[in-house]
């Protein structure tokens, strides 16, 4: 057999459920690390990625609000469902993403394997929070008062994403699951350089449960399609996670106009267990009161 | 036959209010580096109180210097023996409760009815809370040994000075932080009675340090490199350009900002305790809340026996002298805002929407406002938009539950809410979508230390309060 002539993918962006190139019509050459680079130090050629815009960009805030009601609405339990579903079907795409993964971090075949367990044990970790992130982090209050209150977290809103420059599918799903699991909807903007490992991780999100416009992900230069979505008045939230230091302080400053929740960018070993910060950042807690109707001093007696 | 009430004035002669008082930095009352002072005054009466020293740049450069000298020691004791010094604290306040509500009623023009049964008792409450909380900081589910975060930067607001002082100081305090904090302007007092309570307890010079000063010393305090941590209640306009100033820094950030709190009335409700409910959301404090339910939703069936019973009790309240007990409503804080919440009450009339007050005479001196209705509001009225804070309630109607809370949603605040009916599954459904940090059902402007408190959206975020209030100081 001689080597057979591939079928080249055509990568796209992914809002609101379906898969469309950029509204610029720009693209931009994806290569492979240069790690694995050829002898003139340049990657290979992998696909050209969508170049996503400020259009872009604002679609995909619409299509992440349209989606929010019934995302933030659904059970906990629910929400544990579909993102199980998500584990399921990355599981049955593992060589895709460890293919992808390797050629992204110039990483050895069983060190993307790897990675990609990593990820998937990742999703199904987040998976298992849904219902019970309400029970760790809210609770009943002992008011003095006959009043009794009740603290729970909820969902902030739509958050916008930049997710880790570096780790392209491991930190990807470290910074979108949180986001998700606790019923935001998320905007993501995938690695500038690597990006192909998100935009397949759409397809795996659009054939699993998750109702469209829960995740949108972008491709293209992080800086140009942050900028919009840092400004946005519709945009709730913003992790800065794959921000350098002068780009996340002119986010910071642009999220300052409607008071986004900010996760600034700090040092993350994504192949550690997270904490429960990335879903707190993005909860609100709201508190409900109510009398009582207490009898008072006087109490029962038997 | 009518009856008047005899006045029942509290007397002042409990709280002796030096002529001048100092910036407290280190343990000590100094004068600003500067030499500047400013005067606060009664609003009930314009009588100049004390002359106040108004920190500068450079005092808050030797305040914070102070706060992160003493925050070694401090961070490093025991919780059981932070714990003990806000026992301390808490029990002194409690012994000094009434001259301190003699005194916040005199800076401040609340009501003495309002500050000794809501305010003192609160502040008590507070650091007993947070006492509590020192040495058991492994079990309040942020990890087995939480770390403070060093100098608290707090910056508090006019309309509550020493519950907002409570809030700000008692968990950075029990968390092992040491606290530069600047009082609003127009009531400096409480604060520095509170540094001598810190005096009195015993607490190590340079843990709470208290610098009276204007805008541009909470702005110093803000921007200081050597803080660590940055807290503010106030105007959503001044949090924001907080947010901007500690961008791109490792500084932790909490905002207390406004509100324009939706309180809803279904026609299931109980008119009377509504009514009560509806005036305490606007004009407890003279409606100079953030939290105040400012915005009556009221279901439209019900909107003509509600207004009645409303005006009617509106009728009753008396207004006038913040030291009488019998008095339900006080002063405005200050000229300035005096000045704010009549040109939005005008704006509101010019706009269209229908005012209302009930016969009232307003005393001759000081800053007074009468309790204000606007009625025939709509969504788009300034009146029901932008937080007045001032004593003035803008009544809109719905017809469903949906409508009620498309309506209340639709802010860019997200604070409070207020839901009133018999009927327990909407309470829920209706609690479960407002976009509200706190959400009162058949009570209103109910608060608890061990209850976070906090907003949505553009009221800001983090939480003061409960056990959730810890994480603002603390490095998680």
């Amino acid at each position: 057999m001689s080597d057979r002539l591939s079928v080249f993918k055509t990568y796209k962006l992914y809002i609101g459920g379906k898969f469309p190139r950029s509204e610029s019509g720009r693209v931009y050459e994806v290569t492979t690390a240069a790690s694995a680079a050829d002898a003139a130090g340049k990657g290979n050629w992998l696909a050209n990625a969508p170049q996503a815009s400020r259009k872009d960009a604002r679609d995909a805030v619409v299509a992440a609000r349209k989606a929010f009601g019934a995302w933030s609405g659904a059970t906990a339990y629910n929400r544990g469902q579909v993102l199980y579903r998500v584990a399921e079907m990355l599981e049955g795409r593992r060589d895709q993403f460890a293919r992808e993964v390797a050629d992204a971090e110039g990483l050895s075949k069983s060190k993307a394997a790897a990675v990609v367990d990593a990820t998937i044990d990742r999703w199904v970790w987040y998976a298992g929070w849904t219902d019970k992130i309400a029970q760790v982090v809210g609770g009943g209050n002992p008011v003095a008062g006959p009043f009794f209150n009740l603290s729970s977290p909820e969902p902030t809103g739509v958050v916008a994403v930049v997710a880790p420059q570096e780790s392209s599918f491991l930190g990807l799903v470290s910074v979108v699951a949180p986001v998700i699991a606790t019923g935001n909807t998320a905007v993501v903007i995938a690695s500038e350089k690597s990006p192909l490992p998100a935009l397949s991780l759409a397809e795996v999100l659009a054939t699993s449960d998750v109702p469209g416009g829960v995740v949108n992900v972008l491709s293209g230069r992080t800086a140009e399609i942050a900028a919009p979505l840092a400004a946005h008045q519709d945009v709730n939230a913003i992790d800065l996670a794959g921000a350098d230091e002068a780009l996340a302080k002119e986010l910071e400053i642009a999220a300052a106009d409607n008071l986004k929740r900010v996760l600034r960018p700090q040092p993350v070993d994504y192949a550690e267990t997270p904490g429960t910060d990335r879903m707190t950042a993005f909860l609100e807690t709201k508190t409900v009161w109510h009398p009582t109707g207490s009898l008072g001093a006087s109490g029962s007696s038997y | 036959m009518t009856f008047e009430y005899a006045p029942a004035p509290e007397s002042r002669a409990i709280v002796d209010i030096a002529p001048s008082y100092g910036l407290f930095i280190d343990g000590e009352f100094v004068e600003a580096a500067d030499g500047k002072v400013f005067k606060t005054v009664s609003p009930a009466t314009e009588e100049v109180l004390s002359e106040v020293a108004q920190a500068g740049e450079a005092d808050v450069d030797r305040a914070v210097r102070a706060a992160r000298k003493a925050f070694e020691k401090w961070s490093a004791l025991p919780g059981a023996e932070r714990a003990k010094y806000l026992f301390r604290i808490a029990r002194i306040i409690q012994e000094r409760s009434r001259e301190l509500a003699v005194l916040e009623t005199l800076d401040n023009g609340k009501p003495i009815r309002e500050t000794r049964d809501a305010d003192l008792p609160l502040v008590a409450a507070h650091f007993f809370y947070y006492a509590g909380w020192a040495d058991k900081l492994d079990h309040a589910g942020f990890g087995p040994s939480p770390k403070p975060l060093g100098v608290a930067g707090q910056v508090i607001p006019w309309n509550f000075p020493l519950l907002m002082l409570a809030w700000k100081i008692a968990p950075a305090l029990a968390t092992g932080n040491t606290v530069v904090l600047k009082p609003a302007e127009t009531t400096p007092l409480s604060a520095l009675f509170f540094a001598d309570i810190c005096r009195q307890a015993g607490l190590p010079k340079g843990v709470v340090n208290i610098l009276p000063g204007y805008g541009d010393a909470g702005a110093a305090v803000v921007s200081h490199p050597d803080v660590n941590k940055v807290a503010f209640t106030g105007s959503t306009a001044v949090g924001k350009q907080i947010a901007r100033t500690v961008a791109g820094t490792r500084k932790k950030l909490t905002l207390e900002l406004g509100g324009k709190g939706a309180n809803i009335v279904f026609d299931d409700a109980p008119i009377d305790q509504a009514v009560e409910g509806i005036v305490n959301g606007i004009f407890f404090n003279q409606g100079q809340v953030c939290c105040a339910g400012s915005r009556l939703l009221v279901q439209e069936s019900i909107e003509e026996e509600l207004l009645q019973a409303l005006k009617r009790r509106l009728s009753t309240l008396r207004l006038g002298d913040p030291l009488d007990k019998n008095t339900d409503i006080g002063a405005i804080n200050s000229a300035e805002q005096l000045a704010r919440i009549t040109a939005l009450a005008d704006q509101g009339e010019a706009e269209g929407a229908e005012r209302w007050s009930p016969a009232c005479e307003l005393p001759s001196s000081g800053y007074w406002f009468a309790p204000t209705l606007f009625t025939n509001v709509t969504q788009a009225h300034t009146v029901a938009r932008d937080e007045i804070f001032g004593p003035v309630l803008s009544v809109l109607t719905f017809r469903t539950p949906d409508e009620a809370v498309a309506k209340a949603n639709n802010t860019p605040y997200g604070l409070s809410a207020g839901i009133w009916t018999e009927k327990g599954s909407r309470i829920l459904a209706v609690a479960g979508k407002l976009r509200a940090g706190v959400v009162w059902s058949n009570t209103f402007n109910k608060f608890d230390p061990t209850s976070p408190f906090g907003g949505y959206k553009e009221s800001g975020f983090g939480r003061e309060g409960g056990r959730h209030g810890l994480e603002a100081y603390l490095d998680v």
